[in-house]
């Protein structure tokens, strides 16, 4: 549609019009009652193309896997690719809520668009009638609910501009159906936006940046940690250059992966709860923290008094109100990471930096000793690991990950290298079970061009799986890996460990035949039972075209390690459970389960 | 842990008190009073706020505040000269002459008024900071007190600093 003005438009046109003016492309929804007028002009607007979902909170978690695998196409932040998804009134619009709450808590730039009663029924709890800006207040960036349709280009503009730039988030519009059918002048698309109680600091005071300039020359046993705000800020270059001039060793949040190369010589791989033990040692043991663009969570931190205790603090972020949260800060820089680190390397004098060879050879000890947990090849029983290593090899470190909630998310986060920027992509914050399926459409549509593994416990898939009729009908070509331990199993290992073993709630056994499930949606898929049965069943999956499917029975009981305890400090990582009595557990275990080879 | 007076100009609008409100709940952050009302600039409303926390809980609440794309400037006159008052109306039981006359005594040390009278009772107005309401209701109390409302604080620097919604050289700290 090509429009002239002045000239009047309908609030449904308007939005539609409104997209198209800021560059949408693609749009996750379900229609129902109150937003049936926005759909009935969708079709005028053949930029806009629209997925059909079976459940609106994947519509917000595919807009927000659209999204962040977007981003890895650097963008200035005006311009950044913003998922947006559609819900009805009521029961639409409250099944968006999680998705929504998701992208808030990982600062992923969303637009969700839901539909309201008319008008005239507001208030009146008329049928699929709910106060969802009054829900959607506190997990949103800004909401609006758009009473008066004159309002609409306005709200769109600053609800765009809100989601993609400073710490990018989830906006929510809300327009009573009402608003939606009535005719408004169309004068244009607004230009610019007036919200002078919304100004993001993107460049940093040069005082305190010279000011850690100054502790970071004078380190002994400096560490970088890397959150998601490199990749948001689109800053992996720059971190890089940095990491490389200073010889700092860099390693990352759970959502920071992929913004450093993990095959770099500097790089430590991740921390956390259950990141790696060198990571967490050398945080422990270092003199000087540079945390760049995270929050100082407490999976990536440990027990907060604990964190770091020999070290000053350098804290960069774009949220002043994440500095000094959680954790105390020496030098506080509020920035956007890029254009911090773009002011910040310049002024690191190499001949004051000290010799960190030592540093960096204590933390390759440390490496050396605790290794990632290696299996052999001819176990009876599979290891998530192993299968994370087989995708790792067949797809030579080039696929898009989309992890899910669980033991899975943390092996996918371990046992692949990831070298380019938004290749692992998780529900961080929230940990929201059920995310991964629909975020790796979401990432697919985004990079047609890439591989996307979705990785996915048993758990998590029977929350969203009613989505594979998405990927079957859209012919959308993500490769599932389904690690069926029968189990809630971060929850059944923390029973164990941390619950004295006492099994509640936990216990999967009798789910569906996952073979025949996939058939039902007419998705090929094929079982693997032992090691050696892996790499046959990837490659199968990667040589089909479009979707595929493949279940990996692994063994019930594995444990992640390694694991900081809730509680503990960084510092208190308990290493590993042996081979050895990880098998022995399995085996007890695994008497229930059928094992019955490879099918299809 | 220590009482801070907050004030933050804010855009009008529906949401704008709601999303203050859920913020304070969200995070944990008591209020002891709240008042809010309209400026002499258009569209901009003044809320001053007392809360009770650490230094670096307010600190991270006033981060919180300015998150919220409708709040303009936040300040904490805790530390500056101020003036700060709030308003009560008490309604005192009063059954005999003689207690009607000690109730008007008293109010009239606090340069209280009296804005109703009724067979039972009176209705007292007074002005002032907090301390000095507490210690007028204190005092009435004996006598019964029927009814009592309270506005909550209002504050404003003293002499020629302003808090006032335009930019000021205050660092605004947004995300």
């Amino acid at each position: 549609m090509r429009l002239t003005h002045p000239m009047r438009l309908n609030g449904a046109r308007a939005i539609c019009q409104s997209l198209v003016e800021e560059g949408v492309s693609t749009i996750f929804g379900l229609p129902g009652g109150a937003i049936m007028p926005l759909y009935d002009v969708l079709p005028e607007f053949p930029q806009l193309n629209h997925i059909l979902v079976r459940h609106e909170q994947c519509a917000a978690h595919m807009a927000d896997g659209y999204a962040r695998a977007s981003a890895a196409l650097k963008k200035p932040q005006e311009q950044r690719t913003v998922g947006v998804c559609f819900g009805t009134s009521g029961p639409g619009a409250t099944n968006l809520v999680t998705g929504i709450c998701n992208a808030h808590m990982d600062s992923v730039p969303l637009v969700a668009i839901t539909a309201n009663v008319p008008n005239n029924m507001i208030g009146t709890d008329a049928f699929q009638e709910a106060d969802i800006t009054g829900i959607t207040i506190p997990i949103t960036k800004q909401n609006y609910f758009v009473r008066n349709g004159k309002d609409l280009p306005r709200v769109l503009k600053e609800a765009f501009h809100l989601a993609r730039t400073g710490r990018p988030g989830p906006v929510h519009v809300d327009v009573p159906k009402d608003v939606l059918l009535t005719d408004y002048d169309w004068n244009g698309y607004p230009t610019s936006v007036d919200l002078p109680g919304y100004q993001p600091t993107i460049v940093p005071n040069m005082r305190q940046v010279k000011e850690a300039a100054r502790l970071i020359e004078r380190a002994q046993r400096p560490v970088i940690i890397a959150g998601q705000g490199v990749l948001l800020s689109g800053a992996w270059d720059e971190l890089r250059a940095f990491a490389e001039k200073t010889q700092i060793p860099v390693m990352t949040t759970l959502l920071g992966i992929s913004g450093f190369p993990e095959d770099h010589p500097l790089s430590l791989g991740f921390l956390g709860m259950h990141g790696w033990v060198h990571s967490n040692y050398a945080v422990h043991n270092s003199d000087l923290v540079i945390s760049i663009g995270m929050r100082m969570d407490d999976r990536a931190c440990g027990k907060f008094a604990g964190f770091a205790p020999q070290a000053k603090i350098v804290h960069i972020d774009i949220d002043p109100a994440e500095i000094g949260k959680n954790v105390r800060v020496d030098v506080p820089i509020v920035g956007d990471v890029a254009h911090v680190l773009a002011k910040l390397e310049p002024e690191i004098q190499p001949d004051s930096l000290q010799d960190h060879a030592g540093w960096l050879e204590r933390i390759r000890a440390w490496r050396e000793q605790y290794p990632p947990k290696c299996y052999p090849d001819d176990t009876p029983d599979l290891f998530q690991p192993q299968v994370i290593q087989a995708i790792d090899r067949a797809t030579r470190g080039q696929a898009v990950v989309v992890a899910d909630v669980g033991q899975h998310q943390m092996f996918a986060a371990q046992h692949y290298r990831y070298t380019e920027p938004y290749s692992y992509i998780t529900s961080g914050g929230l940990g929201t079970m059920g995310y991964s399926l629909p975020a790796s459409i979401g990432a697919q549509l985004a990079r047609p061009d890439k591989q996307v593994w979705c990785v996915v416990g048993d758990g998590c898939f029977q929350m969203t799986l009613q989505e594979l009729a998405v990927l079957a009908i859209y012919r959308v070509p993500v490769k599932i890996a389904l690690l069926n331990n029968e189990y809630l199993g971060m929850v059944r290992q923390q029973q164990q460990v941390q619950y004295r073993g006492n099994l509640v709630e936990v216990d999967l056994a009798g789910g569906p035949d996952y073979i025949k499930l996939a058939q039902a949606y007419g998705i090929p898929a094929w079982r693997a039972t032992r090691p050696d049965e892996v790499d046959d069943a990837i490659d199968a999956a990667m040589a089909y075209p479009g979707p595929a499917i493949v279940e990996f029975r692994v063994a019930r009981t594995e444990d992640v390690y390694p694991w900081v305890l809730s509680g503990t400090s960084l510092g208190d990582v308990l290493p590993d459970t042996p081979y050895e009595s990880a098998r022995e557990r399995a085996l007890a275990a695994a008497g229930p389960s059928p094992k019955d080879g490879t099918d299809r | 842990m220590s009482q801070h007076t907050l004030v933050a100009t804010v855009e009008e609008g529906s949401a704008t008190l709601n999303r203050v409100l859920s913020l304070f709940r969200q995070r944990s952050f008591a209020i002891e009073s709240l008042s809010i009302g309209k400026t002499n600039e258009h569209g901009i409303m003044r809320l001053t706020m007392v809360v009770d926390g650490a230094k670096s809980a307010v600190e991270q609440v006033t981060k919180q505040l300015y998150k919220v794309v409708e709040v303009r400037k936040v300040s904490d006159l805790s530390e500056d000269p101020r003036v700060e008052r709030e308003l009560a109306l008490v309604k005192v039981s009063c059954k005999t002459a003689p207690q009607r006359a000690e109730v008007m005594q008293i109010a009239d040390i606090y340069r209280a008024r009296v804005v109703d009278v009724a067979s039972g009772s009176l209705m007292i107005e007074v002005t002032g900071p907090t301390v000095k309401v507490d210690s007028l209701v204190d005092l009435f109390k004996p006598y019964g007190i029927k009814e009592l409302v309270r506005t909550g604080v209002v504050a404003m620097t003293r002499g020629q600093a302003v808090s006032r919604s335009e930019k000021s050289d205050r660092l605004k700290l947004v995300s």
